[in-house]
């Protein structure tokens, strides 16, 4: 039914890297704000990004001939667990760096390949990535964003939502209808790499509640795309998307957003009430899930380094994922609140407020709640 | 290797543990039968080192046979006795024959009685291998008061339990093993209990939600339904990575940290589980004649056993609070992480 995982451990060379990245992380990230810091793949830095891309993090798995590190997927959760851990603005490459960059290199030409994947390794190419529609949330097959093939290449319109940093980025991946009709579901959808400077792109920032600008509404009013615009196979952009979520779904991501949060209140609790029986509880509860969740997404980690697909596993993982980072706002604010004469740090309570507001989005975003369970349903062979 | 001793256990316990025979027992049948099919199989020495007639094995290793246990809802204390033999070896003292139990909260100790409450396995064990605080006694349990009245579950296999005058304590041993508290060593046995029993849980409950018809089509077809199998199956799946956790040493003692996690893990989705099996069966889950019941009642009596979620994830938080250098992310990475075998 669900298999068994193995227990990993990160080979020494890859666990070796993260003295590094602490004691860079140190220096780079000292006097940031926890409130600030809590927004990480959120918080936009293309300065940050680009001293990552210095010391060869950017890319770190991509091979050496595209400007990448040419190490393994345990540097990258190494790297990534460091960067999330702390809450390093990765915004600006992230998308680029996790999935952009590794479907490029599966999907794309020689030509696209030497073209993209330097400037990603570099900091020098930012991507986002448009799936969502204003009439197409969970049911992307739904999208109606057409690219149409003619003699300069494709001539796109159409627009899209909820883009992740549109407007700081140079490039879309975009899911786009290349034949048929919304009746054709999942059929003639296909990739195209939209230059977001072209002539006939607009992007409009969204304010989210928390007061950021972090997602945007994007509008093509005829954009003439390239021909070499489309990655991969035409009326393939399905299976290539769903090939991603895989790792998309399973990696340290899924773990950490509210990390910053945690280290936040460790650092309260043992300054103020070591000996608060209900929050030393609370602390071992919280980092009694994420360890396992972390055993779980090593063990996926090492199963797609080998090949395989662990969608449903992968499913399995984000969703119990998203459930401790929602639920570490919520457990913080229930023993904060029930103290209510203790004094309490001003950044404290702006990094609670933060990750209270925004906490509802991780279950929208790679996929809701409810869409997955309805996969791991599938799984379990109940559809 | 560890699936041959997984699927060689899984085939003995489908014949033995059945759940014919664990009802029986439960209303107060023999076990003699069924702990001879155990002896005769090796599997209770494995933690024993070879050179003392054992099989030398690790606590990682023998982790599907702990699961296996729970799986069959199994009303004997077989992990406990596998990591009693192995404690009492590692102590010196001699390893009597039967099963044995491991009591390591909830012992009192006054002139002239020891007592306990909810002893697990109380019912079918023949000793008692607990922890008085000051010291570890091993107590037969014939010749012990049984307070079965105590146990609000008739079915119960746990019970309290009363041994009177001095000549009850036979001492082990002043001092504790130190790498081996026996409060962590119950907690990787009902840690596994619980992965195991889950997985059985999740298992009738897939098959039930694919056979019972409503509305014109089987209950399974309602996303509902589907969501609520969801929860459930993602906390199986956690309960058993947990659990493995808790198995995950080079010795066959529990790194304690680990077996922290897994007990407090496993025990808060022993409950959730329970309760969407329940709710998806319906009236039948709750009737004698159905097995869910089997599976379900130990979730719930071993959630409790040893101490729940709240109780061992109180230890872990204590000791991230005391590592006052380390991170939380640190920590997790460290404290917390398996290792290689």
């Amino acid at each position: 039914m669900i298999d068994t995982l193995e227990l990993i451990e990160i080979p020494a060379e890859d666990e070796a890297l993260r003295t590094e990245i602490r004691s860079f992380l140190s220096d780079a990230l000292a006097g940031l704000a926890p409130d600030i810091r809590a927004r990480s793949w959120m918080g936009f830095d293309a300065d940050f990004s680009r001293k990552l891309a210095q010391r060869g993090w950017l890319g770190i798995t991509l091979p050496p001939q595209y400007g990448g590190a040419g190490k393994s997927a345990f540097a990258r959760f190494v790297l990534s667990e460091e960067l999330l851990g702390v809450g390093a603005p990765v915004s600006a490459h992230w998308i680029a760096d996790r999935q952009s960059g590794p479907l490029i290199l599966k999907y794309g030409t020689e030509a696209q390949k030497s073209f993209y994947l330097p400037r990603i390794c570099k900091a020098e190419a930012f991507f986002c990535i448009g799936m969502s529609e204003p009439d197409s949330g969970s049911d992307l097959a739904s999208i109606r964003t057409k690219a149409v093939r003619n003699q300069a290449g494709w001539l796109l319109s159409g627009s899209k939502i909820w883009t992740t940093n549109a407007q700081h980025s140079d490039y879309m991946i975009a899911l786009v209808r290349t034949s048929g009709t919304t009746a054709d579901r999942y059929k003639g959808l296909s990739q195209i790499i939209v230059d977001l400077k072209l002539p006939g792109v607009s992007v409009r920032p969204i304010n989210d509640m928390a007061g950021d600008a972090h997602f945007s509404e994007v509008f093509f009013e005829d954009v003439q795309c390239p021909d070499d615009a489309l990655i991969g196979v035409e009326g393939d952009g399905w299976a290539q998307v769903n090939a991603e979520l895989a790792f998309e779904r399973s990696g340290p991501e899924r773990l950490y957003s509210s990390m910053v949060l945690l280290e936040t209140w460790l650092a309260h609790c043992r300054f103020n009430d070591a000996g608060n029986a209900v929050a030393a509880a609370t602390l071992g509860q919280i980092v009694s899930w994420l360890a396992v969740l972390r055993a779980m997404s090593l063990s996926l980690t090492a199963k797609l380094a080998k090949g395989e697909s662990p969608a449903i596993e992968a499913t399995l993982v984000k969703d119990l994922g998203t459930e401790i980072e929602q639920a570490i706002p919520r457990l913080i604010g229930e023993v904060l609140g029930s103290a209510p004469d203790a004094p309490v740090s001003a950044s404290l309570l702006k990094t609670l407020a933060y990750l209270e507001q925004l906490a509802p989005s991780f279950s929208l975003r790679g996929g809701t709640r409810e869409i997955l369970r309805g996969i791991i349903a599938r799984g379990l062979g109940l559809r | 290797m560890d699936d041959i001793f997984g699927d060689s256990i899984e085939r003995l316990f489908a014949q033995i543990v059945t759940p014919a025979a664990i009802r029986a027992i439960e209303e107060g049948a023999s076990i003699d039968a069924l702990w001879q099919a155990l002896e005769d199989s090796g599997f209770l020495d494995a933690l024993v080192p070879e050179s003392s007639g054992g099989a030398g094995l690790t606590l990682a290793q023998v982790f599907p046979l702990f699961l296996s246990a729970g799986r069959h809802a199994i009303p004997v204390p077989f992990a406990q006795t596998m990591l009693a033999r192995a404690w009492l070896h590692h102590v010196r003292a001699p390893i009597p024959k039967g099963p044995i139990t491991i009591a390591a909260f909830g012992m009192r100790s006054g002139e002239n009685s020891i007592s306990g409450s909810a002893v697990s396995f109380g019912r079918t064990a023949q000793w008692v291998l607990a922890d008085l605080g000051s010291q570890i006694v091993l107590l037969p349990t014939r010749g012990a008061d049984l307070e079965s009245e105590l146990i609000a579950d008739p079915a119960s296999l746990d019970v309290a339990m009363r041994w009177k005058g001095p000549r009850a304590a036979n001492g082990i041993s002043g001092e504790t093993h130190p790498c081996a508290k026996l409060a962590e060593i119950s907690a990787v046995c009902h840690a596994s209990l619980i992965a195991g029993a889950a997985d059985k849980a999740l298992a009738l409950t897939l098959d039930y939600a694919g056979q019972r018809t409503q509305f014109g089509k089987p209950i399974g077809k309602f996303q509902a339904v589907q969501s609520q199998i969801s929860i459930m199956a993602e906390r199986t799946w956690a309960a058993r990575m947990a659990a493995q956790m808790a198995c995950n040493s080079t010795n066959w003692w529990p790194r304690p940290l680990l077996a922290a996690v897994g007990k407090s893990r496993a025990s808060e989705a022993a409950a959730v589980i329970a309760d969407i099996a329940h709710a998806v069966h319906g009236a039948l889950g709750i009737t004698q004649e159905y097995d869910l019941q089997l599976y379900t009642r130990r979730l719930r009596q071993w959630r409790l056993a040893a101490g729940n979620e709240t109780y061992w994830a109180g230890r872990i938080g204590e000791a991230l609070l005391r590592k006052t250098s380390s991170s939380a992310l640190a920590f997790i990475c460290s404290e917390l992480s398996a290792e290689r075998l």
